[in-house]
């Protein structure tokens, strides 16, 4: 994995990338929704991402860390159900994992991944294979000490392997046997975050 | 599927622009989407605050004034509130004597009110939570998010509500909740799927023919699907799935509870058979409520939620509340 040295440049615009990936995605996270949930995934998510970019954007935090807390923060505010804890938690203890740092490296940002991600873990009370979103998070926090890219592709498969596995957490859960054959939507979401930050890394290795 | 809405991400907001023309007695904020009661808060009294997603109206809203919650928080449809919203109606209504949370139990409302209960504690406000789980259709708790939240609500934010008016602290406020919770359970069918105005159309698919036993208040599926019943055999079904799991030693309050597309016409007649049924299982029953209190939004179908009380929750129940949709003795 590169040294590259990641700024706080480099982190609004993963925000950005996620946001502008969400707003693309919207329509299928709904589909997905719709199946086993409420068909409301995708545009909470929109509005949650929405808000984050235009809170970033009016005050620009200066340092990695506080970009990723201030994110988590607005996806609590703003997101509600159970996306807006767990998606909120993992972006604000990922940050606060990376402190106030000007910049952090890859490895850096792999190990705070990895605190955000035990913290999912732990409010949601799941752990892989219960056809959450920590079925991508987890597989791609791991692959992440290969390459960008690598995470991205690890969280699309673990999205994808979600299809035959029961959901044990959150309301897809009582579907029971009926919830096997359906892409989790918050696997499916988590993955877009890996996507949006191997494209902002190949962009910023493309400069 | 024709609504009566302007456009879909203005629903929540344009029914709480509503409430408050329609009910001057609540403050509503539709900005931050908390709605209060307008003498909040109340000094030396124990303060409750409700929440969850709408499409469940009357519940919370309606349920906001004397004699019950002091606040609710609206989330957006079948979508939890964020903490922002309850940390916000904790700061309104307490008047130092401390916070009830009361929380249905879903994923979604148990982590925002979580992080809610620690911000409002940074601040200084006490907090007690009590979490509602009285469907009994949900058997497989343990690989599930567990019971869910439904009718029993309506009977713990009622007598909870009524002994924070009494001046009961909140230990005394909280424990009362929990024993509601406790000698409460509902059962719920449906005739036919919900409408979120999101989808446009039916949020599931109920064939024609066909009914969904233990169907919970935002579709999710139940026990079984058969053919369609009459009114007699659904209560046989629904109380004997409550009876299985409340063995009562004492008499039980009955919500008879609409989900929102089926006439009261309808609900009386299903009321009947419910008393029926509890006769004939030897259960007395000490008080009946008929209505769409617990809905999900224009879902044909109903719910029985059975509370089973002794004579000190009964005079609760009994003691005077002034709400929008529950209002009696004052």
């Amino acid at each position: 994995m590169s040294e590259t040295a990641l700024d706080a440049g480099f982190f609004l615009r993963w925000m950005t990338a996620v946001a502008a990936s969400v707003d693309r995605e919207a329509p299928r996270l709904t589909e997905l929704d719709s199946a086993i949930g409420d068909a409301d995934h995708g545009s909470n998510l929109q509005r949650g991402f929405a808000a984050v970019v235009k809170t970033l954007e009016a005050e620009p935090p200066g340092t990695p860390g506080a970009v990723l807390t201030m994110a988590g923060r607005q996806l609590i505010s703003t997101v509600g159900g159970a996306s807006g804890p767990l998606y909120g938690t993992l972006l604000r203890r990922t940050g606060k994992a990376l402190g106030d740092a000007d910049s952090v490296t890859a490895d850096e940002l792999r190990a705070a991944l990895r605190t955000g991600v035990d913290a999912v873990a732990q409010l949601g009370g799941s752990a892989p294979g219960d056809a959450t979103m920590l079925d991508a998070l987890d597989p791609a926090v791991e692959a992440l000490a290969t390459s960008f890219r690598a995470a991205a592709e690890a969280a699309g498969q673990g999205a994808e392997a979600t299809v035959p596995l029961q959901a044990r957490k959150g309301r897809a859960s009582y579907l029971g046997e009926r919830s096997v054959g359906h892409q989790d939507p918050g696997a499916t979401s988590s993955a877009l975050l890996f996507t949006a930050l191997a494209e902002t890394a190949e962009q910023e290795a493309a400069k | 599927m024709k609504m009566l809405i302007n456009v879909p991400e203005s629903v929540v907001a344009d029914a709480l622009r509503g409430m408050a023309v329609a009910h001057p007695d609540l403050v509503v904020d539709v900005e931050n989407r908390v709605v209060v009661r307008r003498d909040a808060p109340v000094g030396g009294k124990v303060a409750l605050v409700s929440g969850g997603g709408s499409g469940h109206e009357p519940l919370h809203g309606g349920f906001v004034g004397a004699g019950m919650l002091d606040a609710a928080c609206p989330g957006e449809v079948f979508t939890s509130p964020v903490p922002d919203q309850m940390v916000g109606a904790a700061a309104a209504v307490d008047s130092g004597a401390g916070v009830l949370f009361v929380v249905k139990n879903y994923t979604g409302d148990v982590l925002n009110f979580r992080m809610a209960a620690e911000l409002a504690e940074d601040e200084g406000v006490q907090v007690a939570t009590v979490v509602v789980n009285d469907d009994v259709a949900v058997t497989d708790s343990l690989h599930t998010a567990g019971r869910r939240g439904t009718g029993a609500t309506l009977f713990v934010e009622k007598i909870a509500g009524a002994a924070a008016a009494e001046g009961a602290p909140l230990d005394r406020v909280a424990g009362l909740a929990r024993r509601v919770v406790e000698s409460s359970r509902s059962f719920g069918v449906a005739l036919s799927s919900c409408t979120t105005p999101a989808k446009g159309g039916p949020m599931f698919d109920l064939p024609a023919g066909e009914l969904e036993l233990g169907v919970g208040i935002h579709g999710e599926p139940g026990r079984e699907r058969r053919p369609m019943m009459t009114a007699g055999e659904i209560a046989d079904y629904a109380v004997e799935a409550v009876l299985a799991d409340l063995r009562p030693g004492h008499p039980v309050l009955v919500l008879v509870n609409g989900m929102g597309g089926t006439p009261l016409l309808e609900l009386y007649g299903f009321a009947a058979e419910v008393h029926r049924v509890l006769g004939e299982r030897g259960v007395p029953v000490a008080r009946t409520l008929v209505g769409n209190y617990v809905t999900s939004l224009d879902m044909a179908g109903c719910s029985v939620t059975l509370c089973q009380v002794d004579e000190e929750l009964l005079r609760l129940w009994d003691a005077p509340v002034r709400t929008p949709a529950l209002r009696w003795g004052c």
